[in-house]
């Protein structure tokens, strides 16, 4: 009854939508492989003992059912070479199941040495990808068919990063660096989650990997990192405020959020916690970015980290021009 | 049989067989008891092998801010209340009932001059500002006399390189507060003669402090805090065992709550030492 | 040992006027204050049981809520903590104390021959403790609530707005209630067996009350330390587990855990107890490889407490740990899979009667082999890095927690129920109710599995659009659950007031506690005992008279009356 409820299940389930078979998504990384054929060995042997113990069970119920006139057999309580055998042949089996995992596990958590490094820092609730010539985006953009090494830590609670398609995840702790590597076997794009409970808004650190076809992805970076020059402070300011991890807190559309929207803030009063009024202008976004604890609006926590350090000046002059341009209508 | 409940004797509860059924019950029960608050001690003493195999120099530097003479004459303290019970609990066995309350009145004694001790080393500490980790802020430092002899004088400690004052914001790997600061700390271990550079004549150097000493201070009040807090539980129960006692409950030999009890207080006294080991006789 | 009185078949007294221990004494007062084993395990059965009902709504809201991808019923804060509360509630409050307390405390004296356990006055003061500490738990929900998972994970746990102290303290008190109830349990096995009965002649469900009672008594006090820890964090900042005041949030994870996996064990044990006493009696033979089952028991026990780090293989700590861990808990698997054999081999060629507690017995046969076969996936590395933190460890351990454990928990209350009560209850609605809730079980959590190695992360409010078809199917069968459980919480209320009168042995069971009345008198027996053999089910006869099971002959195992010399 189970299998007929799930097989209705599957034209709505994920096994269509990530490419994947009933139990597990595509594959798309080199490592995904052996992880796969090791998830099917074990479900082949689990499926065997499953069916074995079923039917055993289900065969005796059914010969042995009580009946009146047919009392309990008398049989031996146990039986040492049975229970030996039933005992030693589980444990060479765990033994193989344990060998594969470790050697896999190996596997997975040593990165080549030619790695393509990104940094990466997690934080309540977004992520952000540093690549190497230090520009910073909030989806991970990686080549084809090289290994990447991704050096991540948090900036407050751990969370986990995990791409089910490359199938690795690792733990990201605040306070130290952790690694984590793969190499991507087809260009597309794929989820990739923060797996380890963080907060209100868990579920929603949610991002992606691109994975762009040979050659691709150095053209990308290119563009990518000079946004500032290639577009106007205005667009320039809009992308920084998306790829930053802003719009995680602020909405643009008067929404609030965890911190006030930001919709047409420009040139207005603003009420702060301490019951003070200031001019919301540039020197107030500012400080803003710069220190946010020193003036809170009213009504919002001061929950805001500091991105002293983390934006240039040219980047957050594009800001402001951005926070300028939004409408207060 | 004839349960001499009033006269002071072994009273048989109705669900056992004898009074040795009884007595072996409650000294398994306790020793039982006590494995568990050996575990509930274990976590703590695991924090402190964590923390001191990976940061040995934290140990090194701010044990010495720990008056060893108190934590000895708290140790003498604790062996003689140890002894005290220990004679109770025959007094107890042998009816002496005058004895008995002597021994354990002198044992309550004991464990009140351990607090009072404590609470002379808490005070210390309080003023000096070597609180745990949030509330860490040293008003005194070490300086060098001599090889491996350092002193405590007061003036906050100047924090070696990289050394942060315990803060509130998250770190990240990145930040290094202390950029401009180049002096050399001295090696918290090492060969004598190495590490350690001879003061000249008249000259002290500076310890410097290293990061995150006030993991030490944490370690400390936590396991001597829990420590206490067993002792003071441990002094109640013996002003209920006087109490007992003054209303003639052992005349009739009935040892058992003072056997019961001294199981427990010698496991106190024997935490203690362990303390007293590895908190203040550091090397 | 001749026996100087004649002594009447059970079947053939009447139930003794007035004086079980039900209605022995009455009043509030009588029950509140009472060192009566049997009434402190009926009152944990009725505040437990309460505790059930209550995570098991936590339950039906995380899974309503979990219907459309987006909001539904609840926002995304509301939803962590409801999630968080189901968690603490059914893990501290229901399944710790479970089985032990409820069935443990009635059951293990009158197995035993005995009166009383060791230390009854201890006994009451766990229940107590355990009052208090469930009282401050669920203050938390009047607080504000708890968010942080029933794992307190820090540094999220130091840091975040929610009423994570009384929830923690909570937590506290009520691991010395399970302390307690532990160290009764070993003192009361070791110092109060009847003459004759060795270690080798004990019911196999002592065995299992006392290992699970070895790990509550060496397991439970770090989890005290820890949550003791947790707490300093919070209100004094002693900094252990916050890396910026020089401590490791990881090493809470190392503490949590060291109690936290013995703490399944905790679970798992009594419910395999209770299966060796259930499925022999139910196939009318002697349990299948007795040594081993019991030998399994502290082997599971002692192991228990070596594996706590697969709960962190990706968290940073080093390949040889993770090596070690792995292959470790490779090892505590093989004993759980062998008992498994040995009660599929007990009904051979016996005379299995599909009542209701078998019913729940061949459940969980079922159950626990899928959610033991399922950890296999989990134990090994690879594997476990991909299904770590989904869906997928969320059906494994539901599938041995509840299709094991609260199976198991079923099957045993309705063994002793006429034990307990002196009742019978509809057998049709006893079938009725546990069909429900074996199609509702495996409809609400086999769907994870897939859900879970599709990559669909657990603990989340939110799920991308394609796992919505699974989320579904898996709500519809938590609701089918509920049915079942409101089926069974009917028909076991009825009987209480007008079910058949129970005889005193309806299984036909040859364990001690079938050797007095149902319900039994407040003093259990008026005989002592020599050690009988609990296995010895084939010297039981059927009565139809009574409408019970009686001995060939009765004084072969009762050494004297009470107190004769």
């Amino acid at each position: 009854m189970t299998t007929l409820a799930l097989t209705s299940l599957l034209a709505a389930g994920p096994a269509g939508a990530d490419g994947g078979s009933f139990w597990l998504p595509a594959a798309r990384s080199t490592t995904a492989g052996e992880v796969d054929s090791l998830f099917y060995l074990i479900l082949g042997i689990s499926l065997f003992f499953f069916v074995l113990i079923v039917a055993v069970m289900l065969a005796f119920v059914l010969r042995y059912r009580h009946r009146r006139e047919r009392p309990a057999e008398p049989s031996r309580d146990h039986n040492l070479p049975l229970e030996l055998t039933w005992t030693l042949i589980p444990v060479v089996l765990v033994a193989v199941i344990f060998f594969y995992g470790f050697r896999d596990y190996l596997d997975i958590t040593t990165p080549p040495r030619n790695s393509y490094q990104v940094q990466v820092e997690a934080q309540q609730w977004s992520w952000s990808f540093t690549y190497p010539n230090g520009y910073t985006d909030s989806v991970l953009h990686v080549p084809v068919a090289r290994p990447v090494e991704l050096v991540m830590t948090s900036r407050d609670v751990i969370h986990s990063l995990y791409i089910p398609a490359f199938r690795i995840k690792r733990d990201v702790v605040p306070g130290r660096y952790a690694k984590v590597w793969f190499e991507a076997t087809e260009p597309g794009e794929y989820d990739l989650f923060c797996a380890e409970y963080c907060g209100t808004n868990h579920s929603n650190m949610i991002t992606k990997v691109v994975v762009h076809p040979t050659g691709e992805f150095e053209t990308w970076l290119g563009k990518a990192s000079n946004f500032l020059e290639q577009m106007t402070p205005v667009d320039a300011g809009r992308k920084i405020f998306q790829v930053r991890g802003c719009q995680q807190c602020h909405s643009v559309d008067g929404t609030a959020k965890v911190g006030p929207s930001l919709r047409g803030v420009f040139g207005h009063q603003v009420r702060l916690a301490d019951g003070s009024t200031v001019t919301a202008d540039e020197n107030y976004i500012r400080q803003s970015i710069l220190e946010p604890a020193s003036e809170v609006v009213a009504g919002f926590d001061p929950v805001m980290p500091t991105f002293q350090g983390r934006l240039s000046d040219q980047e957050i002059t594009a800001l402001i021009a951005y926070l300028k341009s939004l409408d207060g209508n | 049989m004839a349960s001499p409940a009033h006269t002071g004797g072994p009273h048989l509860a109705h669900h056992f067989a004898n009074l040795d059924q009884q007595y072996q019950s409650a000294k398994l029960g306790m020793w039982v008891f006590l494995a568990t608050e050996v575990l509930f001690f274990g976590g703590l003493f695991c924090a402190y092998v964590v923390y001191r195999a990976n940061h040995p120099e934290v140990f090194l530097y701010a044990h010495q801010f720990l008056d060893k003479r108190l934590g000895a004459l708290n140790t003498a303290v604790l062996i003689c209340s140890s002894f005290t019970i220990a004679w109770a609990v025959r007094a107890a066995q042998l009816k002496q009932v005058r004895l008995l309350i002597l021994l354990l009145s002198l044992t309550f004694l004991l464990a009140s001059g351990f607090l009072g001790v404590k609470y002379i080393e808490y005070r210390q500490k309080w003023e000096h500002g070597l609180l745990w980790a949030r509330r860490y802020h040293p008003e005194v430092h070490l300086v060098q006399e001599g090889p491996g002899h350092d002193v405590e004088v007061p003036g906050a400690a100047p924090p070696g390189p990289g050394a942060q004052a315990a803060q509130e914001a998250p770190v990240t790997p990145a930040a290094d507060g202390d950029a401009d600061r180049s002096r050399i700390a001295d090696a918290a271990s090492g060969p004598v003669g190495l590490a350690e550079p001879m003061p000249a004549s008249g000259e002290h150097r500076v310890v410097a402090e290293p990061h995150n000493a006030q993991v030490f201070f944490s370690i400390y009040f936590l396991m001597t805090g829990l420590h206490g807090i067993h002792v003071l539980v441990g002094m109640g129960l013996m002003v209920w065992l006087i109490a007992l006692a003054w209303r003639g409950a052992f005349a009739g030999g009935n040892f058992t709550r003072v056997d019961m009890f001294g199981l427990y207080w010698h496991l106190v006294d024997l935490i203690w030492i362990y303390l007293f080991l590895l908190l203040y006789l550091v090397h | 040992m001749a026996v100087s009185t004649p002594v009447l078949p059970l079947t053939d007294r009447a139930a003794p006027a007035g004086a079980t221990y039900l209605n022995a004494e009455r009043g509030l007062r009588s029950w509140l204050f009472t060192l009566d084993h049997k009434r402190i395990g009926v009152m944990y059965l009725v505040v437990i049981l309460a505790s059930f009902l209550a995570g098991g709504i936590f339950a039906l809201l995380v899974r309503t809520e979990l219907l459309t991808p987006g909001p539904t019923i609840m926002g995304p804060d509301t939803y962590n903590k409801m999630f968080t509360l189901h968690g603490t509630v059914m893990i501290f409050l229901f399944i710790i104390p479970g089985i032990p307390a409820t069935l443990g405390n009635f059951v293990l004296p009158l197995m035993l021959g005995a009166k009383d356990v060791a230390l009854p006055r201890l006994n009451l003061a766990s229940f107590w403790i355990w009052v208090t500490g469930a009282t401050v738990a669920i203050s938390a929900i009047v607080l504000g609530g708890v968010d942080t998972g029933w794992t307190f994970y820090t540094p999220y746990s130091t840091t975040t707005n929610t009423a994570v102290i009384p929830m923690t303290l909570g937590a506290f008190i009520l691991g010395f209630s399970s302390i307690f109830t532990g160290l009764n349990f070993i003192v009361t096995i070791h110092k109060m067996r009847p003459e004759g009965m060795t270690w080798m002649r004990m019911p196999l469900f002592l065995w299992g009350i006392y290992a699970t009672a070895i790990i509550q008594v060496l397991a439970t006090p770090v989890l005290g330390i820890t949550l003791l820890l947790l707490v300093a964090e919070r209100v004094l900042g002693v900094g252990i587990f916050d890396p910026a005041l020089g401590g490791d949030p990881v090493l809470y994870q190392h503490f949590f855990w060291f109690y936290s996996h013995p703490a399944v064990y905790i679970m798992i044990l009594p419910a395999m107890a209770i299966m060796s006493e259930v499925i022999a009696v139910f196939s009318g033979k002697r349990i299948f490889g007795y040594r081993f089952i019991a030998a399994s028991s502290i082997a599971i026990a002692i192991l228990s407490f070596l594996v706590w780090g697969h709960h962190m293989f990706v968290s940073g700590q080093s390949s040889l740990a993770n090596l070690v861990f792995s292959a470790l808990t490779f090892a505590v698997a093989i004993p759980s899979a062998v008992k498994v054999f040995n009660w599929v081999a007990t009904m051979y060629k016996g005379s299995v009667r599909l009542l209701t507690p078998m019913l729940y017995a061949l459940s969980f046969l079922f159950l626990f082999t899928i959610g033991g076969l399922t950890g296999l996936f989990l134990g090994a590395l690879a594997t476990d890095v991909h299904l770590t933190d989904t869906y997928f460890v969320v059906a494994h351990f539901h599938y041995v927690m509840f299709g094991g454990t609260v199976i198991a928990f079923l099957a045993g209350l309705h063994y002793w129920w006429p034990k307990m009560f002196g009742r019978m209850y509809s057998e049709r609605w006893g079938r009725v109710g546990a069909l429900l809730i074996f199609v509702g079980f495996n409809l609400t959590f086999f769907t994870q599995f897939v859900m879970g190695s599709h990559g669909m992360p657990r603990r989340y409010f939110n799920y991308l659009p394609r796992f919505e078809g699974l989320h579904q199917a898996s709500t519809v069968g938590s609701y089918v659950l509920g049915l079942g459980f409101m089926v069974v919480a009917a028909y076991l209320l009825h009987s209480l007031f007008r079910g058949a009168p129970a005889p005193a042995n309806p299984w036909g069971s040859a364990t001690l506690e079938w050797e007095t009345s149902s319900p039994p008198p407040p003093h259990n027996f008026d005989e002592e005992f020599d050690a009988s053999d609990p296995y010895d089910i084939e010297s039981l006869e059927y009565d139809p008279a009574g409408g019970g099971y009686r001995r060939h002959d009765p004084s072969a195992i009762r050494l004297r009356p009470a107190g004769a010399p």
